[in-house]
Parts: structure tokens; sequence; C-alpha cells
């Protein structure tokens, strides 16, 4: 019974991960960038629901669309201001922006609510729900998470594949110069990109905090590189292999915490990467392109 | 004697002799302000980070700018170096007495376990490219980071002992903890000096600057510009490849020991992610490839925070706004138009020289 416990908050983080990574992923499919500050969206989206409902008393419903509407509006905000300039420059240059905006996000919520962590109240209230006559519990975060995980891969899947946007998103990180040339916005299309993105970094950003109730200007950090890790685990740019990646990890990690060691289980997390890697070098699902001279 | 002087008559050479002057001239230049009570004493307690940082940067730029692999995990060699150093002081306290000797020492055998290290990581990574290459050296960052926060290290009469995860020795009367897992280090005698930083800072120096105008360092930069040229004129490009990260490893280890005999404090999460990434900062601030700029921009960033103290609690807030307009500026068509400018006010003046030079002829 310990064991399916473990496998189940395995899965609930698992599918946190997974939502990051999926917005992660996204970004790097169309913009081909290593969007550093997704990571802190995520504590933006947290830090929005719990004003709304510690300060402002609104519902919890009403706190989650307020966290998803501030961070989508700031995920196109930062690629209008921070990345869009930078679009003929080398990568580097724009990885070091990325880490600017993430260390501009993380002062000024510091600044904003100080470091003193917050405790967040879950947006779903009740009981855990008792399986087996009560010798397994799921709590209803867990199954809210798992779904909403679910939900949004495939509405993702069939967003990218049926519609006319998705299959601009496709061409856009096929090549880009080729799709301009067929007519499709470029730009347009690389903000609709970041604004799903970070729509989905708020999703997470609250679930994280309904799971792990605290919340620090640091929050995003450490579940932003997580999840980074868990899209390349996937195979970066693939949209299944992120929700592969997340769910992977989140296991990983609770099973490493509960019968290794809980120090080491985030180096046992990386070494698992590393090994995938080694022997599949695009990620799991990851397509691989061969060189061409 | 000769061949010091056609060195010194080279480009190549009298660029490096220049390069050791400036140090040194900035050296004597910062004893004198020192000696005059101009510094700060948060200022002078930077000296070293300084030191450390620009070895840091000097050694990362070896990887991302000559070799052109992007490395996000460069802190983790750094932890090796200090906490090897700092094991290293404490075993020899009694058999060297002397501590600019025992530092040395200490740097030494650091720069050694950072560059094994550096074997271990570089074997496996560098098999990737790109992307997946920078996010495997994060892993191996993070999970040096992690070993070593679970360390413990101490030493009595029989010697040293290990153990992993928890402390499974006992140490005999008189014994001393020298690493004691998450809590890390406390109580290291502080041994590093700025002149000892600045030592470490010429010997850096000297070893990139020779090795980046050598054979090697060429073949280095062919794998950077062109992997499948260089493969195909019959360089290793692996071994390249490897020979420049354990290189860049090593320093990064002995700037680790120069910083870590700096505090008499030192937890293995003091080189996390965060200062991978600072380095790399300065890296790509400073210029790719370009060790002067290494070295000017991790002395101005490093100094900056301090600098901005009168600004508390906005430091931090303005060092980011500072790095995002630094980027973009740099990328900006702004700054190609003040450089074409300049160039055509050059070309003017010339011509207008010129013009003048055969009037009066």
């Amino acid at each position: 019974m310990t064991f399916l416990n473990h496998l189940i908050s395995g899965v609930s983080l698992g599918s946190i991960y997974a939502i990051i990574a999926l917005g992660y992923t996204m970004v790097y499919g169309i913009a081909k960038m290593l969007n550093f500050a997704h990571g802190d969206v995520i504590m933006v989206g947290g830090y929005m629901c719990f004003c709304a409902t510690a300060y402002l008393g609104w519902p919890a419903w009403m706190g989650v669309v307020l966290a998803v509407v501030v961070c989508t509006a700031l995920g196109v905000v930062i690629e209008r201001l921070a990345y869009k300039p930078l679009r003929m420059a080398p990568a580097l240059a724009v990885l070091i922006t990325a880490i600017g905006v993430s260390y501009f996000l993380q002062n000024a919520a510091l600044l904003i609510w100080s470091s003193n962590p917050k405790s967040f109240t879950s947006i779903i209230s009740g009981e855990p729900i008792p399986l087996f006559g009560g010798r397994l519990s799921i709590s209803r975060i867990t199954i809210v998470a798992v779904l909403a995980c679910v939900v949004i891969m495939a509405a993702l899947s069939l967003f990218t594949g049926k519609t006319k946007m998705g299959t601009a998103m496709r061409a856009v990180s096929e090549d880009k110069g080729a799709a301009q040339l067929m007519g499709i916005n470029v730009n347009t299309t690389i903000s609709v990109t970041f604004a799903i993105g970070s729509g989905l970094a708020a999703i997470a950003g609250v679930l994280l905090c309904s799971a792990y109730p605290t919340l620090m200007p640091t929050t995003g950090a450490m579940p932003g590189i997580k999840a980074f890790t868990a899209a390349v685990f996937g195979g970066i740019g693939s949209i299944p292999g992120a929700f592969l990646g997340g769910v992977l990890l989140g296991l990983i990690e609770t099973f490493s915490k509960a019968y290794i060691s809980t120090q080491l289980s985030d180096a046992i997390v990386f070494a698992v990467l590393i090994v995938v890697l080694l022997v599949k070098p695009d990620g799991l699902l990851g397509k691989h392109v061969s060189e061409k001279v | 004697m000769n061949k010091l002087k056609s060195y010194a008559a080279s480009k190549r050479g009298r660029d490096s002799l220049l390069s050791y002057g400036i140090v040194i001239i900035a050296y004597i230049a910062m004893q004198a302000v020192i000696a005059g009570g101009g510094l700060s004493s948060s200022l002078k307690g930077q000296l070293v980070p300084i030191c450390a940082y620009i070895v840091m940067a000097v050694s990362l730029n070896l990887t991302v700018g000559i070799l052109g692999e992007l490395s996000l995990g460069h802190a983790g060699f750094m932890s090796v170096g200090a906490f090897t150093g700092i094991v290293v002081t404490t075993a020899l306290a009694d058999a060297i007495p002397s501590a600019p000797v025992r530092l040395a020492v200490a740097i030494a055998a650091g720069g050694v376990i950072a560059a094994i290290a550096g074997v271990i990581v570089g074997v496996p990574v560098l098999r990737l490219k790109g992307d997946y290459l920078a996010i495997v050296t994060l892993a191996f960052g993070e999970i040096i980071k992690n070993v070593v926060n679970v360390l413990y290290i101490g030493r009595d009469a029989s010697g040293l002992h290990f153990s992993l995860l928890s402390q499974r020795f006992e140490l005999a009367e008189g014994g001393k903890m020298i690493i004691n897992g998450p809590m890390g280090v406390s109580g290291v005698q502080k041994i590093s000096t700025f002149t000892s930083g600045v030592v470490l800072i010429l010997v850096t120096l000297f070893v990139m600057l020779n090795l980046i105008n050598s054979r090697t360092g060429r073949a280095i930069m062919s794998v950077r510009d062109n992997k499948i040229a260089a493969d195909s004129i019959g360089i290793s490009t692996t071994r390249y490849k490897l020979l420049a990260f354990v290189v860049s490893a090593a320093f990064a280890g002995m700037a680790g020991t120069l910083y870590g005999m700096n505090f008499s404090t030192v937890t293995a999460a003091k080189f996390d992610f965060n200062t991978s990434i600072l380095v790399l900062v300065f890296v790509v601030l400073g210029g790719l490839g370009n060790i002067w700029g290494s070295i000017i921009a991790a002395a101005l960033l490093t100094v900056l925070p301090e600098l901005l103290r009168a600004v508390s609690d906005y430091r931090m807030l303005i060092y980011a706004i500072l790095l995002i307009a630094l980027m973009l500026f740099n990328n900006s068509g702004l700054k190609r138009r003040i450089i074409e400018k300049r160039g055509l006010r050059q070309m003017e003046k010339l011509e207008k020289a010129d013009m003048a030079g055969k009037g009066g002829a």
C-alpha cells in the first residue's frame, strides 16, 4: 500500500511537472530558445492566485482565472520587450536575456511580497478520498492535477494538429523563413505560443502551490529547471514527450525520495536524465535530425 | 634571452606581455589604494572573490567562447576545487606550516581533482550537442552539489575518514570534522590573499593565452567553427573537445580553492546553478572568446552589486534591468549604427589627411 501511495504522489508531482514542461516545450519548439524565465512565471501565477483569494477574498476559481490572465499577458509582454528584438541575435544572447528576465521577476516579487514564505490555501478544499476501505487515500488536488494535465495535453495536441494557428506553429518551428514566405505571421505565431506557455505556467503554479503550500519568490526556480529537464527527457519540442518526461520525472523523484535518500533525490533524477540522453541523445520521443554537409 | 626578445617582438608575444603588464599594474594600483585607505571594508572583502570569478570567467570562456559548447554547470568544478582545497589544507596544517605554500599545494590539488571530475563529466557530456549538452552540464553541476551536500569527512590521529549520507565514523580524541554534510565547512583558516589571487590570474592568463595561440588552440577553434570540416581534415574533435573541457574544469577548480579559502564557512549550496549562470553572464557580456572581456566583465559585475548598495533594496532589480538592457543594446541596430558612424568619421578623417598630404606635396 505504501508503494501505491508513493505511486500516486509521484503521478501527482509528475503531472505538475508535465504541465510546466508542455509550456517549455512549446516555446522551445517554436522560438528555439531556453526560456529560463518560465519558472518565474509559475511563481507569479502562484502569487496572483494567492493575492486574489487571501487579500481580495475572491473564490478560488476566480483566483485561477486571474493568475492565467496575468501570466498570459506577462508572457506576451516579456516576449515583445525582451526576446523579440533579439530574434536575429545568437542563441546565447537570448539565453542571457532570459536569465535577466528571470532575475527581474524574482527580485520584483521579492520587493512586492518580501522573502517571507506565504502559506497558500489549496484551491481545492475537502478531505482526501479514501480507497480500499481507508487503507489508501488520494488527495483531491492530485485528481485535479492529473485531470488538468491530461486535458491540457489532449487539447494542445488537437490545437497543434487540427487548427490553423497550430499548423502555423508547426510550420514556424520547422522553418521560420519558409513559413513567412507562405504568408504566416511569424511574430503573431510566436506571441501566441508564449501566451499559451505562460498560461500553462500559471495553471501549474496554482497546482504546485496547492500541493506544496509554501510560496516564495524562488518557488518557481527549481520546478522550472526540473520541468526543463523533463522536456529534454521526453525529447524537447514534442508534446507527448513533455507529458511522458514530466510524469516519469515525478515518479523517479518520489520513489528515490521514498526508497533511496531524500537528499540525493535530485542527483538521482539528473543521473537518470544523463543515462537516457546517452542512450537516446534526442530524448525519449524526440526526432533525430542528422547533420548534412 | 634572445628567445624572449623575439617573443616580445612578435605581435602575439607583445599582446601577451601587455596583458600580464596590465594585470600587474592593476595589482600595484590596488595595493596603493588599499595602503592609502581608499577602499571600504566591504569592497576589500570582494578582492579575493573578484580574482576567483575572473579565473572562473576566463576558464569558462575556454569552453563557451573558444570551444563553442554551452556549459551550465561550471560552479560544480568550483565546488570540487573548494572542498578539495579545504580538505588538503586541513590535512596538511601541521606538515606545511607556511600558509602561502599550503595554499599553493591546495590550489594545485583542487585543480587536479577538478580536472579528474572534468574527465568524468566530459567523456559522456561531449558526445551530445547544443542544448542537450547544456542540460547535461547543468545536471552534472546539480549532482556534484547534491553529492558534496551529503559528504562527511573528518580527521583524527589515525588519518582521514570519509562517509556518504550520514556520519558513519567515530573520530578519536582530538579529531575534527572537516566537511559536515549539509552544514558544510566551518572554521576554515582563511589563507587566500589578494596577492595569491593575482598570481593565480597571471598563471591562468599565461596558460590560456599560450593555449589559444598554439596549434592545439587553433584545433579547438576549428571544432567550434565547423566540426564536420575539422573532422574531415583529420582533427580528432573528441580529443580536443575533451582537452579544452578538462583544462577549463581544472582552472575552475583552482578558482574554487582560492574562493573557498577566503571564507571561514563554506556550504555546497553556495556553488549552485545560479553561480554557474553568474559566471556565464560574465563570459557572454565580456564577449565570447575574448579573454580581456571576461576579466573586465567579471571584475565590474562582481563590484556592481556592492556599488549599488546605496539603493539596497532595488540593487538586484537594477542589476537585472542593466543585464537585459546591455544584451538588447549589444544586439541592436543602435550599436551597429554607432560603430558604422565612427567608422565613417574615421574614413573621412583619413581622406582629409590624405588630401592635405597630397596638397602639401
